[in-house]
């Protein structure tokens, strides 16, 4: 059994950040675990530019954003293990992981940060019918092969999706020679960042094909086209509609899942609409002295603030480990109300000690010229006017603590317009 | 010149194959894809039958019940999973309550044991899920599941440790006589001779014995299609639910998987090509519907893949057709074996090798090798365990697909041995690898690595399935990784 104060499972941005503010925070032994070769997760793959805006006031690539914490991380001397695969997480925060170089070890932490990312949703996860050839990817798989192995996945694309990695990918795949016919999406509107449907699609003339989606696959041993239809407000293909686009690769951007298997296995509660643990606005779960941070408690569009947050989990992770567990204090929940969905975190607690509490979320769909408020009772604690929100843009403000005090809940909402409050 | 050729490598050719291997023979099973298992055997439902289903004195009703005794001493024998967990026909309404009846009288009839009529309390009691439509069920106890593909490898390493050899992406296209014995022609024009055939060519057994017996026979495809949900539903029911057939489903059942995760279909389509594994709105649609009766909660959003298989329906009798066409002796048919063909396989390898060694005249060879190939899996172990094999092979220790936990030493033992896997699909069902809620996003750039460097290819060449399925298009950078 190793002992340690603050063990952190994963090495992507939000292992990263948790592990230096605990540090920061005074904790002498804090160890990552990464299952890859090397730090930095995701990020390793995401070449293109567009990180570190909020956070760096500068432009980065992902391995450029990474490499800034991976520095910090060698400067403050944080074991990172690398190869390593957590296999088990206990209750008592007993970690059983196995790697080549050490073979079965068992950790036993007096804090958890949970960092293990997110994966991709799958084909299979969308019962699309026909054939089951080769050339169907989920974007980031893609986006592996082409940026890390120098591999090329497809010459004809189809991108069903809008998700940002999807977005992404399209630009790539035409950087690389590919060519990109259309980015089919089911929903009326895109799940992707504005800027990356202009800077991907509309730069390179890629058609956007909104309610639209893929209805079957042709080819048999390698994709040879796909079926496109335009659905209905319900979603359903309309008869009649039907396109045909010949194409060798179908890529996949269709949704991101938190990856919570080790949650589980350690007792975590998760919350059905975020995928993710629900926490308290130190981002611990629902058993004490585990927290999360990062894409393993709810997909963001940003990776600035899955460093602010990791940060949060961190320096809490640091103060329950050095100090144990502020024992039972009131939590004051919070609720999602109208037009918002997955409001993180799910519980403000009366003990925390940052100054500042951060909620997040997502819009249920899309609201044009409305305010999004938090409100308790009678009392507006903040609100905000937006041109527009959409499910692809997570909204995010940092409230005093202070306005949460004697509070028994809030609820945060959208509001159509100013008239109607 | 063989003694014996068996063409097609699925279930049944394999089971076969290995019966034959106990024999002093020289034996080869020639399989038109590229690997072990590509027909009927990796896509139907798993379902080891009770044998209550099938027509009194068919092939069907005779090897499904002894085939079903056969089952479970030979997965142990082979060290793959099998479980006894029991099978239920759930009746909707009082009026099919008599058909359970019926299937009782016809089960007993076949030989099935314990088969027995449940309340609809007993029912619940069993089975929470269950709709509150149910109003009572048919108990097979002896009814199981298994890993069809698992068994089909299991069988075909087996054989090839005895002696069997393999042959892929060698279509039959001509089978005639020679001499005493048979000429085949495979794709490419390559003949082999052979004393004895068995034809186990699944769909396409009819093309094969109507080109060697006046007596011919009529496949017409069948096609099921499936979806299959996530490991977390386990535990939703313990049997395997069929429904009472009737005009609102034919057949559509909802079971347990061995490996955690939950078989729901299939659906029942006739075919033109007896290829055509696609899968159609109308079909999923058709399973959602029909299963939602069983299980009214039926959580779609937890599917993780969906596929279809086809049947070998032989129309003229409906039944297995095994054995020697009077006009073409040496030539031995497994033909039209379809459900519950996997269960009957151990059955008809049995008998089928018994007949061809009586009909060589062949001795039981003094030596039989209990070697399947297997090799350790770090998901069954405990950390102790994985310990000990880390100790031996690190590669133990590097975990490639997370969601079924398997390592790398796993996947390159999948390729080196006896019938190892050539593509990605036969990594997959070697061991697991991609067959999770991800379905290989994050480990088939691994295994498109380890692949490369086992078989001593670029990655470019790696296919999915073989043939033309190849899973890159081109490199951008570099020679080649490795």
């Amino acid at each position: 059994m190793i002992e340690v104060e603050v063990l952190v499972v994963g090495a992507g941005p939000a292992g990263l950040a948790a592990a230096i503010a605990a540090r920061e925070a005074g904790c002498s032994k804090v160890l990552i675990l990464e299952r890859d070769d090397a730090p930095g997760g995701i990020l390793q793959q995401c070449i293109h530019p567009g990180f570190g805006l909020h956070r760096f006031k500068e432009e980065l690539t992902g391995p450029e954003y990474a490499q800034r914490f991976i520095d910090r991380v060698n400067a403050e001397n944080i074991p990172v293990q690398c190869r390593t695969m957590v296999l088990d997480i206990s209750q008592d925060r007993k970690v059983t992981a196995v790697s080549p170089e050490n073979g079965v070890q068992v950790f036993s932490a007096k804090a958890v940060v949970l960092a293990m990312g997110c994966r991709e949703r799958p084909r299979g996860a969308l019962m699309i019918p026909g054939t089951r050839p080769a050339g169907v990817y989920t974007a980031g798989t893609a986006q592996r092969l082409v940026n890390m192995e120098g591999l090329m996945p497809g010459k004809r694309v189809v991108v069903l999706g809008s998700g940002d990695i999807g977005l992404i990918m399209s630009r790539r795949m035409t950087f690389q020679g590919a060519k990109v016919l259309a980015c089919v999406e089911l929903m009326p509107y895109s799940s992707g960042l504005k800027r990356n449907i202009v800077q991907c699609l509309d730069d390179f003339g890629i058609p956007l094909l909104l309610s639209h989606t893929v209805t079957k696959i042709h080819g048999r041993e390698r994709v040879e086209g796909v079926t496109v239809m335009r659905v209905d407000e319900r979603r359903v293909p309309v008869p009649g509609s039907e396109q045909y686009f010949e194409c060798d690769t179908l890529m996949l951007s269709v949704g991101l899942i938190p990856e919570n298997e080790l949650s589980l296995k350690a007792g975590v509660k998760l919350s059905p609409v975020t995928g993710g643990p629900e926490v308290d606005d130190s981002m611990q779960t629902g058993v004490p002295g585990v927290f999360a941070c990062g894409n393993v408690l709810h997909v963001h569009d940003l990776v600035d603030y899955v460093s602010l947050e990791s940060e949060t989990a961190g320096r809490a992770a640091a103060a329950f480990a050095l100090g144990g567990g502020a024992g039972d204090v009131k939590k004051i929940p919070v609720s999602d109300g109208f037009g918002v969905r997955g409001c993180v975190p799910q519980e403000i607690s009366a003990a925390g000690s940052d100054d500042k509490v951060a909620l997040s979320f997502r819009p249920a769909g899309v609201y044009r010229k409305a305010w999004w408020r938090v409100r308790s009772g009678d009392k507006v604690l903040h609100k905000q006017f937006a041109m527009i929100l959409t499910p692809g843009e997570s909204q995010r403000v940092e409230l005093n603590r202070k306005l949460f005090e004697g509070l028994d809940g809030v609820v945060v909402e959208v509001v159509q317009s100013e008239e109607k409050q | 010149m063989f003694d014996v050729l068996v063409v097609g490598a699925g279930v049944v050719g394999c089971a076969v194959a290995r019966e034959l291997s106990r024999y002093a023979l020289k034996i080869g099973v020639v399989e038109a894809k590229d690997d072990v298992a590509m027909g009927a055997t990796k896509a139907n439902s798993a379902i080891v039958h009770a044998g209550f289903d099938a027509a009194p004195g068919s092939n069907k009703a005779k090897f499904n019940v002894l085939g079903n005794n056969l089952f479970e001493p030979l997965c142990r024998e082979l060290g793959v999973p099998f479980i006894r967990n029991g099978s239920l026909v759930v009746a909707f309404a009082e009026s099919e309550m008599a058909h359970l009846e019926e299937l009782l009288e016809r089960g007993t009839g076949n030989g099935v044991p314990e088969l027995e009529i449940l309340s609809q309390a007993e029912l619940r009691k069993r089975e929470p899920n269950i709709s509150p439509e149910a109003v009572g069920a048919l108990w097979a106890p002896t009814g199981g599941i298994c890993c069809p593909y698992d068994l089909a490898f299991r069988l075909a390493e087996n054989a090839a440790a005895n002696g069997v050899q393999f042959r892929f992406n060698a279509p039959v296209e001509k089978v005639e006589r020679c001499g005493d014995g048979w000429k085949l022609t495979l794709g490419g024009g390559v003949t082999l001779e052979t004393k004895c055939v068995v034809n186990a060519a699944g769909v396409y057994s009819d093309i094969l014995n109507n080109q060697v017996s006046a007596k011919h026979y009529n496949i017409r495809p069948r096609r099921g299609e499936y979806i299959m949900l996530d490991k977390s539903e386990a535990g939703c029911f313990s049997a395997t639910m069929f429904q009472v057939p009737s005009a609102a489903g034919k057949g559509i059942l909802i079971s347990p998987t061995v490996d955690g995760t939950i078989i729901v279909g299939p659906t029942s389509d006739w075919i033109e090509d007896r290829s055509d594994t696609e899968t159609s709105d109308f079909g999923l649609e058709q399973v959602k519907r029909v299963a939602a009766r069983t299980w009214p909660g039926l959580p779609l959003r937890k599917a993780i893949t969906t596929f279809s298989g086809i049947r070998a329906h032989e129309t003229t009798g409906h039944d297995f057709v095994l054995g020697e066409p009077d006009d073409a002796p040496g030539f031995f048919n497994a033909l039209g074996v379809e459900s519950p063909g996997l269960t009957s396989s151990p059955a008809i390898g049995r008998y089928l090798a018994g007949h061809v060694a009586a009909k060589l005249g062949a001795a039981k060879k003094t030596e039989f090798s209990s070697d399947c190939g297997l090799w350790p899996k770090i998901r069954e172990m405990t950390a102790a365990q994985i310990e000990e094999c880390v100790a031996r092979d690190p590669a133990y220790a590097r975990v490639i697909c997370r969601c079924e936990t398997v390592s790398e030493a796993e996947i390159r033992a999948a390729i080196r041995c006896r019938v190892g896997a050539r593509s990605l699909d036969g990594v997959k069902r070697r061991t697991r690898c991609g067959m999770g809620r991800c379905q290989g996003g994050f480990c088939t750039p691994r295994i498109l690595d380890i692949l490369s460097e086992e078989l001593g290819i670029p990655q470019e060449e790696v296919t999915k399935s073989g043939g033309a399925s190849k899973l890159l298009v081109g490199r951008l950078f570099g020679e080649d990784r490795q």
